[in-house]
């Protein structure tokens, strides 16, 4: 052996050879056992396989999970799954399909055409998969499709639950609305269990709790005859429902705000200043989700998107608007805190305001005589401002108003949240590559010129006015739970930050406010309550520069009109609720906006009181039984 | 270049038609595959398998036309420029079902954990060349290989693609046992592995994971990865012992199978072939490989039996974990069967691997 080896030596690896020896016998072991396999597989069992790609068909029939439901801060329903039918056809199941289906036309009283443009359509998918003739079909189509089952080779019915807005159209731009999944969203989820024809959230909370509110989709594996009934279950999976979702939504000031919007184009935000949990947020024109619940139609959803006025857009989120006299409340904020203001000096207002050879005009006709910062803002005085803008400087205007988070999206859960813009010299450098013209701070001192916000961030503004600088981050869900009760998740109120401001700053601007709705000459009188006192500014903001002279809002077309504000926050004493409401081509923001404002405000009181009350009757029942 | 007229004389013929043996019943099945009976084409698939094999054919002779002496410089430029490869895939890739593993090159889309696959057997037929000692090899002498190798099934992973890490494992392995690693020591590595699989397990997706719990227990998961197993056996077993012939299996056509024209193909294959056909297409990969084996045994010098023997492995492994996977002896991971899957990466790959055995199979006369 030894003199072998040295033989071979000169000319390979003699260790090598002796181990290669070894792989034949590997080879050889591999090669039977899947030479095995495939006998097992195609000879002894290859019969009942050809039975079972012949004859019997395996068959997935997919159950979703029952998503989750919403419910508002005190538990009352506001989404929630109902069952539904939808009609179902497997045309491999039928041994004339077209023919079937005009059978199905006629039980169903509907157009044949209809029916076989979906089949027609549906040729592409992979064999016998389901195609949907219907969602959510009528009782009596039901009815028809249980009685006529024998004449309907490959027709079934497939109970799935259907989402239901208990409210429509009331809070549609928070829940938002679920749709079939489109090919990009399968592309991506495709490993989270997405298949077609799944309904997926695509809009507001739906969308943005998907995850959470989904739950997962069961379903069994059937063996089914040629005729496509099924034979047995070889599998069963069963599905797993959705989590439960809180919202610090109020169902009744939600529905209080609707109500006063409804008919306008406008947004109302309200929110607990304490935390930033939002209480209301409605915008109009709303939609109806249950509509894309049933499935929407092509000229409902094209009504939808070509409406002028944009009924899919959150106003609330998404509108970018010039804060007008709102912007003031920041002014002087800044001109307290900067030292610039000394507030018991009194200014001139002759009616306007020479900056350079530009006169900028305030909105009252003859000015308003001698004004301090208080009386500037009851009165809304625009030359007080005027004169005060240049003397800040936009710098220091926009470090006070990003202070109170305004230019920057707020964070809420919400998708598309747009962040509006507060100017200053850095930002038209890097926009318009052009130095900032002190004219234009002028404008800027009354919320124009180049000056957009959100009314979510006026409201969170006014949120953190009231509390005295805490700036939270506005959120619109409490709790998750499981089905069971368990808590999965919970939120509560996240602090951006504390806003460093003098107690004389807040004290003076809160007074101010007060009597801006209370005091005499005041131009929120509108929103004065007997209910509850209310603080608050009124605001303009101009859709098109007005040019000559003054002129009346009725006289001008509609979309030229000017857009109303009002933001504002109550009781006085002690705030607990924010507001901000915008009505678009609304003219003056005490007329048409303050009234909406005090509506909500007193629903807010009127559903503290009960509570209070009940929890008196309590307090007397623990004294009796002592 | 010049090349010595013996080797055009030497030419390994019996592997080279071995090799378009396999690329034809390729060629064909995927053909099938991608046939719609409604239209009466089968799509560019085929024709681009084709254009591949041309490409492959070239990096055949390439990897012909140089002794492979040479290679033993190359082993680690290719290996480093695999490594770069692959870390642009991470941060360019191109993602194809859930999964980033392809950089595009604007006519085509390179694959690099295919020629990885190759670097580790350039890499490890180097380092085992010198003689062995006679105790064998421990553990400890043999960290450096680990080293090496140890970021190229990271960056797999990491794509992710368990099929392919798993191919350059287990190659791995295969060349440091041949390569003279004491069976006692190969022992206490698979022991370890198999202690630290939990830890591995954490690193898995989700649908990996859901993979291979489908196999233990195929109830797991009826509906999605236990489905295409089921329906991957119906396939090969209704296809019986003659097969249902050319472009008429139905389980194909009814796309009931996943993945056809590639990690499924034998599925494809089996339906309409049979298990005649079967034991065909087996004893094609049992000659080229035996055929190989024996090249190992009658090489000139270690690194050529090496190199022989990593490539062969590659290709031995390929075919059982394809073929026990599609006929529902493993888990679905995802690996090609060798030659036949549709993939243009793989192929070149695989046939430039064929070009280094027939390098060493001629070059064994030259001395």
């Amino acid at each position: 052996m030894s003199t072998v080896a040295q033989i071979n030596k000169q000319d390979g690896a003699p260790e090598l050879r002796r181990r290669a020896r070894l792989l034949y016998v590997i080879l050889a072991v591999a090669f039977l056992g899947l030479v095995s396999r495939l006998a097992f597989l195609q000879i002894v069992a290859g019969e009942r396989y050809t039975f079972l790609s012949e004859n019997n068909r395996v068959r997935i029939k997919r159950v979703a999970g029952t998503r989750g439901m919403i419910f508002d801060r005190r538990g009352q329903l506001l989404v929630d799954s109902r069952p539904s039918f939808d009609l179902i056809f497997v045309p491999e199941d039928s041994s004339d399909p077209q023919d079937t289906l005009r059978l199905l036309a006629r039980y169903l009283n509907r157009d044949e055409k209809e029916l076989l443009k979906i089949f027609e359509e549906g040729k592409s998918r992979a064999a016998f998969d389901e195609m949907v003739l219907g969602r959510d079909v009528e009782w009596s189509e039901v009815v028809a499709v249980e009685t006529h089952q024998l004449d309907l080779p490959g027709v079934t019915l497939r109970v799935r639950p259907r989402r239901s807005y208990t409210d429509g159209p009331m809070a549609a731009h928070v829940l938002g609305y679920l749709g079939e999944i489109n090919q990009r969203q399968l592309k991506t989820l495709k490993e989270r269990g997405y298949v077609v024809g799944d309904e997926i959230g695509q809009y507001g909370l739906e969308r943005r709790w998907e995850e959470l509110l989904r739950g997962q989709s069961g379903g069994q594996q059937v063996e089914v005859d040629a005729l496509g009934r099924r034979m047995r279950v070889l599998h069963e999976v069963s599905d797993v429902p959705g989590y439960t979702v809180h919202l610090t939504l109020d169902r009744e000031l939600q529905a209080t705000a609707y109500e006063a919007l409804k008919g306008k184009e406008g947004t109302l935000v309200a929110i607990d200043v304490s935390s930033g949990a939002i209480l209301a947020l409605a915008s109009t024109p709303a939609f109806d989700p249950n509509i894309f619940a049933r499935g929407i139609k092509s000229e409902e959803w094209n009504g939808l998107i070509k409406d002028q006025l944009r009924p899919l857009s959150n106003r609330a989120t998404q509108g970018q608007y010039p804060p007008g006299s709102t912007f003031k409340i920041i002014m002087a904020i800044a001109g307290l805190e900067e030292g610039v203001v000394q507030p018991e000096s009194y200014i001139q207002d002759p009616g306007f305001f020479f900056f350079g050879n530009r006169q900028f005009r305030d909105w009252k006709k003859g000015g308003h005589g001698a004004v301090n910062l208080h009386k500037a803002i009851v009165e809304s005085c625009d030359t007080y401002f005027y004169q005060l803008g240049p003397k800040l400087g936009v710098d220091r205007i926009a470090k006070w108003a990003r202070a109170f988070g305004l230019g920057q999206k707020t964070g809420i859960a919400l998708d598309d949240e747009k962040s509006g813009t507060i100017p200053d010299t850095e930002w038209k450098r890097k926009r318009y590559r052009q130095p900032w013209f002190p004219g234009e701070t002028v404008s800027v001192a009354i919320g124009q010129g180049y000056v957009t916000v959100t009314p979510l961030q006026l409201a969170n503004m006014m949120a953190a006015v009231a509390n005295g600088g805490k700036l939270y981050r506005p959120y619109l869900v409490s709790k998750v739970e499981s089905l069971d009760g368990a808590t999965v998740r919970e939120y509560g109120p996240e602090l951006i930050r504390t806003i460093e401001m003098k107690p004389d700053t807040i004290n003076r601007v809160q007074r101010a406010l007060a009597d801006v709705v209370q005091g005499p000459g005041g131009t929120g009188g509108a929103a004065r309550s007997s209910m509850v006192q209310i603080a608050g500014k009124t605001g303009t903001a101009q859709v098109i520069e007005m040019k000559g002279g003054y002129v009346k809002t009725e006289h001008l077309s509609y979309f030229s009109r000017d857009h109303a504000w009002f933001v504002s926050f109550a009781p006085v004493e002690k705030p607990q609720i924010a507001i901000a409401v915008l009505v678009e081509h609304g003219g003056h923001g005490g007329e048409a906006a303050a009234p909406m404002a005090k509506k909500v405000f007193e629903k807010f009181m009127e559903l503290q009181k009960p509570a209070t009350q009940n929890q008196q009757v309590r307090a007397d029942g623990d004294t009796r039984a002592n | 270049m010049q090349i010595d007229r013996r080797l055009i004389s030497h030419f390994d013929w019996p592997l080279f038609l071995l090799c378009l043996a396999l690329v034809a019943v390729s060629v064909m099945t995927i053909y099938s595959a991608n046939f719609d009976l409604n239209t009466g084409h089968a799509g560019a698939l085929p024709a681009r398998q084709i254009t591949w094999f041309g490409l492959g054919l070239i990096a055949m002779f390439v990897a012909i036309s140089f002794d492979y002496h040479y290679i033993d410089r190359l082993a680690y430029p290719f290996y480093g420029m695999m490594l770069v490869l692959l870390i642009l895939v991470m941060v360019i890739g191109h993602s194809g079902g859930g999964s980033q593993r392809w950089i595009n090159l604007g006519f085509f889309r390179l694959q690099p954990s295919e020629p990885a696959k190759l670097a580790i057997v350039l890499v490890m037929a180097k380092y085992f060349q010198p003689d062995e000692s006679a105790r064998g090899y421990y553990l400890r002498d043999l960290w450096v290989p680990f080293l090496i190798v140890a970021p190229l099934v990271v960056l797999t992973l990491v794509q992710p693609d368990l099929g392919t890490a798993i191919i350059l494992g287990i190659v791995f392995m295969s060349m440091i046992l041949m390569g003279g690693l004491r069976i006692r020591s190969f022992a206490c590595l698979v022991g370890t592995g198999l202690a630290f699989l939990p830890v591995f397990w954490h690193f898995l997706r989700p649908y990996q994971q859901n993979r291979i719990l489908t196999f233990l227990d195929p109830n797991r998961d009826p509906l999605g990865a236990g489905y295409h197993v089921i329906q991957s056996q119906i396939a090969i077993g209704s296809g019986r012992v003659f097969g249902k012939g050319f472009l008429h299996g139905t389980q194909n056509r009814l796309d009931f199978l996943p993945a056809q024209h590639t990690d499924f193909i034998f599925a494809v294959f089996s339906e309409e072939w049979g298990f005649l056909g079967c034991a065909v297409l087996l004893l094609l990969y049992l000659i080229l490989i035996a055929y190989c084996i024996r090249l190992v045994q009658r090489a000139k010098d270690r690194f050529g039996a090496l190199l022989v023997f990593g490539m062969v492995a590659i290709i031995f492994w390929h075919v059982v974990i394809n073929v026990a996977m599609v006929s529902g002896l493993m888990p679905v991971v995802g690996v090609p069967l060798p030659m036949v899957s549709y993939g243009g990466s793989a192929l070149a790959s695989l046939m430039f691997a064929v070009g280094v055995i027939m390098n060493v199979s001629m070059r064994r006369y030259v001395f």
